[in-house]
């Protein structure tokens, strides 16, 4: 069985909602670029970098990535900046850096 | 069939005719009986659920949820502290418009602690978006938890529902019920089928996604409408329920099912309005005054969330003296339904007299001699506003 998300779609004020805001796509957190949000970054120093993984373990969103040359860095498109990785990089590796336009 | 029932047990039994896919709960005191007959059916194989023992009823109602989501029949009960420890995921079943059906077997809120009958527990998850209906008498609990299945799960409402009965004074206590034939409850309350979610990873939805401020308010927005809505699915639920299954046991239920169910009301002047099992003794009381040539009547509230707005005020269209009879309070304020009876009555063209009694709280005795007393002050239009009846 399959669920027909046209007949669920209601008009209301300037946006369409659906029954109870279900969504047939999946996906939708990668589309939403929610790093906006942060006010800190973090930066990698990639020469410093020993590939032992823990940055990768500890983040809670998930956004930290593995290069080519087996180095660590978060991708900055979800990152929140809470700062956690760098915290608990073994080699310091890892600097906050104030975001700044 | 007829037999005597304890209404906890008339509640399993309905429940076991409607064959939920999932129950999930946690016993709590006075709530016990009816998911302690639940485990037992199943553990002898004569019902066909996954029950699950839960850690808590926090447990218990995300369970429900998660279930109702891949798109089956799930069902709990609880009591107070247990509905409070819920308070958090009804507003998440509700908003994701899952139709999870759930029993609340009405005791009062610590502290100080008590495990006795008042409407405390239901009247604080009012505002959590569930359809609210209160029961009197055993029957009427057994015909609205089939009733409530099939009201949630229409798909013009999808919206999950309570189905409340005064802790101990209903739910300890036994009378004569009449119980359907399975296949005539089958032929009412067909299969479920779901409508707008079903979480399989063959197929994947998101359900419950985030709602920034330019969608969460258009989301609420529907939700309250089909709220508003459903008073007339559960309308067109009650007369279809009353068609097919007569009254077999005299004075056990309405004979036609309706929002509210007004006694003695047509020439009435004076008019208590109460809700659950304390009806009882008002229509006791209400014959008696009758004897007397007291023109008094009582108005029941079966159906409390969606509020029936138009069915009170019909049924209080002549009324001189009103009172609201309750048990229950908003600290501070006062009564709840007294409030909302005061607001739809400020609305409307109607201006009776409406006074507010807050009775039996934690399990006070409601006695013969108050409702006697309430209909005197408020026939006479004497004494406070409101007052506890101790």
């Amino acid at each position: 069985m399959t669920i027909d998300i046209n007949k669920l779609k209601t008009k209301v004020g300037k946006v369409e909602v659906t029954t109870g805001g279900v969504l047939k796509s999946e996906g939708s957190s990668v589309r939403n670029k929610t790093g906006t949000w942060r006010s800190f970054k973090p930066i990698t120093n990639k020469d410093a970098c020993v590939s032992c993984g823990l940055c990768w373990a500890v983040c809670p969103e998930g956004c930290i990535h593995k290069d080519q040359a087996n180095k660590f860095s978060a991708d900055l498109d979800y990152c929140k900046g809470c700062g956690i990785c760098a915290n608990e990089c073994p080699v310091k590796a890892i600097t906050m850096v104030k975001e700044e336009k | 069939m007829r037999e005597v029932t304890e209404a906890s047990h008339a509640i399993s039994d309905a429940v076991k005719m409607v064959k939920p896919a999932v129950i999930a709960a946690y016993p709590i005191t006075p709530q016990t009986h009816i998911v302690e007959r639940l485990s037992e059916m199943v553990a002898n194989g004569e019902l066909d659920t996954q029950y699950i023992n839960s850690e808590s009823e926090f447990g218990a109602i995300s369970s429900c949820l998660g279930a109702s989501a891949t798109g089956v029949r799930s069902y709990t009960a609880t009591s107070s502290q247990g509905l409070a420890l819920m308070n958090e995921v009804l507003y998440i079943v509700s908003g994701m418009r899952l139709p999870v059906c759930m029993t609340v077997a009405n005791r009062a809120l610590s502290a100080p602690i008590n495990i006795w009958n008042d409407h405390q527990d239901s009247m604080s998850v009012r505002d959590c978006g569930w359809i609210q209906l209160f029961a009197e008498t055993a029957q009427e609990c057994f015909d609205l938890t089939l009733m409530q299945f099939k009201i949630s799960e229409d798909k013009r409402v999808l919206t999950p529902s309570m189905v409340c009965m005064d802790g101990f004074t209903l739910t300890h206590v036994y009378e004569p019920l009449f119980f359907p034939d399975q296949q005539k409850v089958d032929e009412f309350l067909p299969k479920f089928t779901p409508y707008h979610a079903i979480l399989d990873p063959e197929d994947p939805m998101t359900l419950g996604p985030i709602a920034f401020p330019t969608h969460c308010m258009e989301m609420r927005y529907t939700q309250n409408k089909a709220l508003l809505d459903s008073i007339s699915v559960i309308k067109e639920v009650y007369q279809d329920f009353s068609n097919k299954f007569l009254v077999e046991i005299k004075n056990t239920r309405p004979a036609s099912y309706d929002h509210v169910e007004g006694y003695r009301t047509d020439d009435a002047e004076t008019i208590l309005i109460a809700l659950g099992s304390v009806c009882g003794t008002i229509k006791d009381v209400v014959d008696e005054r009758r004897e007397k040539g007291e023109k008094v009547g009582l108005l029941k509230i079966i159906t409390y969330r969606p509020f029936p707005k138009e069915a009170i005020l019909k049924a209080l269209k002549d009324a001189k003296n009103v009172a609201v009879v309750e048990k229950a309070i908003s600290p501070g304020l006062g009564g709840v339904l007294y409030n909302e009876i005061a607001t739809l009555l400020y609305e409307s063209q109607l201006k009776p007299k409406v006074r507010n009694y807050i009775v039996g709280l934690g399990g006070k005795d409601v006695t013969l001699n108050h409702i006697r007393e309430i209909i005197k002050n408020t026939r006479e239009d004497k004494g406070p506003l409101e007052q506890w009846m101790f």
